[in-house]
């Protein structure tokens, strides 16, 4: 038999608290990378000269094994969740830092010209026209950082860490398939519900792109 | 009132936008700059508002240098309505028009009261205001772009090619609108067209800008067309600077001729004498009352019956006063008498427009 039921009925408590750490270590990286990627964004817009370094720097972040990550991190933050979390952010980094400088510079010029006729100050204008209208873009960008971050953490395992992953590297030491099922299903599950929760979230900030009613 | 002092506008990349521009709209007038493109009639209407800076010279706006005055508060006392609306998406058609107000700390009942008058005003529904721009056509977003510019109720209204986006037959209902909303509101208005036709409709005065940012000529519509300052200036005004001409001048402003009229009890020596004082083979006939029924062709009257035993021909149409020379030429070349008879609103008659009226208030 391929799947045991009574292995899920006995582990019970123990899935819970994978699925708990693997929500924990996806909300974690994406709230701190977003709280960096924000800043950088409105810092690239108004000096346009950064945004070229900043996203390159954000690239090669992306663009470093996870494995190797873990082990530049070790020696500082030992087998804690730091280490986990600290990559996991950093790769958030290129997606939010792109989707939210371009869902910026997105707005139409004649609005922004409209804004500042109007007598908007620049801060103000940022955050009454620009990024309301952005969020389509920016939530874009959240929704593919944590759909990818849904998929890193898994990783993590191989540092004591890693939510789900710990099932499939049980199911997979011990040549047993169901708590590798059970964390395939969990995982494709947490990511497909993360991903319609925040197009929900999308649909809740903008009324404004809805069918006419 | 704006005034344009020696203001010159150069881009990084040396192009001249405004050279050495000096003029002033009075306030309550609607002035209009018109030019070819590259002419720079955007640059300069940005420059009140401070879109853009001039390298030279001043602005003076309602009093005070534009350039000491910090240009959020400045344009909070400006209206910008602009071709492609810039209506914001995210915003419903109340909040789109309440944003000066809201800018400037008006109180929500104040401005929910004025929200409610400005959709009356620029003539939509209602309905409209919890809609978001989207949902609207074109021409219902031009509106709203109005409304929003007069929200705060400022004093001066910059407007570039505001009808430009909609098709020919709203653009003249929202400018026709437009005129009538100005002559109560009395706004210091810069309005920027391409469109010459346009200019002469709309402007009391009208700027026109020749490339490289040079004002060619300031002047009334009917100034500009009678007086052209030179040969750019003609070739703006186009082929028919005449027929042009004669659109702008009522048919009150000039004096009809007496015209050979005769009533249909008159005996028809009677009318044979008034053709021969005027010039003419023919006589208008009247009732008693002056109205006019016809006219009939002096050779058709025995000479001894009265006009009224005659073939009397009525006429296809009149003009009145109010309208133009050139509603009066229409009717001139429709006429088998080559003259378009004037009457009142009651239909009694005033005079006749002939072609020598016309010519002479070309001369």
């Amino acid at each position: 038999m391929i799947f045991d039921w009574a292995w899920v009925a006995d582990n019970l408590g123990d899935i819970w608290a994978a699925l708990a750490e693997h929500i924990v270590l996806t909300v974690i990286p994406i709230g701190l990378g977003f709280l960096m990627a924000f800043p950088m964004a409105l810092a690239s817009i108004r000096w346009p000269g950064l945004y070229s370094p900043l996203l390159g720097v954000a690239g090669i972040l992306f663009s470093i094994p996870t494995l190797a990550l873990f082990v530049v991190m070790i020696p500082f933050t030992g087998l804690s969740k730091a280490t986990a979390i600290v990559p996991l952010t950093l790769y958030t980094l290129l997606i939010l830092l792109r989707n939210t400088v371009e869902g910026l510079k997105g707005v139409p010029v004649h609005v922004r010209e409209a804004a500042e006729a109007m007598g908007y100050t620049r801060t103000r204008q940022l955050f009454r026209i620009e990024l309301p209208l952005a969020v389509p873009v920016i939530v874009a960008g959240l929704r593919i950082a944590t759909v990818n971050t849904i998929a890193y953490v898994a990783i993590t395992a191989l540092i004591g860490q890693g939510g789900l992953g710990n099932l499939f590297m049980d199911g997979f030491l011990r040549q047993f398939p169901t708590p590798l099922i059970v964390g395939l299903v969990l995982s494709v599950t947490l990511a497909v519900t993360a991903d319609l929760g925040l197009l929900g979230v999308q649909r809740v900030l903008t009324p404004w792109q809805r069918d006419p009613g | 009132m704006i005034i344009f002092e020696s203001v010159t506008k150069r881009f990084a990349d040396g192009t001249v936008a405004a050279d050495d521009l000096s003029f002033e709209v009075p306030d309550g007038e609607l002035v209009v700059l018109v030019g070819p493109s590259g002419c720079g009639k955007t640059t300069a209407l940005r420059m009140v508002n401070r879109m853009i800076e001039p390298t030279d010279g001043r602005i003076n706006v309602n009093g005070q240098d534009a350039a000491s005055v910090p240009a959020p508060t400045l344009r909070r006392d400006i209206g910008y309505v602009i071709q492609q609306v810039g209506l914001f998406p995210h915003l419903t058609i109340a909040d789109n028009v309440a944003t000066v107000p809201s800018l400037i700390g008006w109180d929500k009942e104040r401005t929910n009261e004025r929200v409610e008058e400005l959709i009356d005003t620029v003539g939509l529904s209602q309905e409209v205001a919890g809609r978001y721009p989207r949902q609207l056509s074109g021409g219902q977003q031009q509106r709203v772009g109005v409304a929003r510019a007069l929200a705060a109720d400022p004093p001066i209204m910059l407007m570039d090619e505001p009808f430009g986006a909609v098709d020919p037959i709203v653009r003249a209902l929202l400018q026709d609108e437009f005129l009538r909303l100005q002559r109560e509101l009395k706004k210091t208005i810069i309005f920027v067209t391409h469109d010459i036709d346009e200019a002469m409709k709309m402007g009391d005065r009208i700027a026109i800008l020749n490339v490289g940012g040079v004002l060619e000529q300031y002047a009334t519509p009917t100034d500009l067309l009678a007086e052209p300052a030179n040969d750019f200036v003609v070739d703006f005004l186009g082929a028919e600077r005449n027929l042009k001409r004669l659109a702008l001048i009522p048919v009150s402003a000039v004096e009809p001729e007496p015209g050979p009229l005769v009533s249909a009890d008159d005996p028809a020596s009677r009318a044979r004498e008034a053709a021969r004082e005027a010039g003419t083979d023919w006589a208008l006939v009247s009732d008693a009352d002056k109205r006019v029924e016809g006219w009939v062709s002096i050779d058709s009257l025995d000479e001894q019956e009265t006009v009224g035993n005659g073939e009397i021909q009525p006429f296809g149409h009149f003009v009145t006063h109010d309208e133009s020379l050139r509603a009066a030429l229409d009717v001139m070349v429709e006429s088998p008498l080559n003259v378009a008879v004037g009457v009142d609103e009651d239909g009694r008659y005033e005079g006749v427009v002939t072609h020598n009226t016309l010519t002479g208030e070309l001369d």
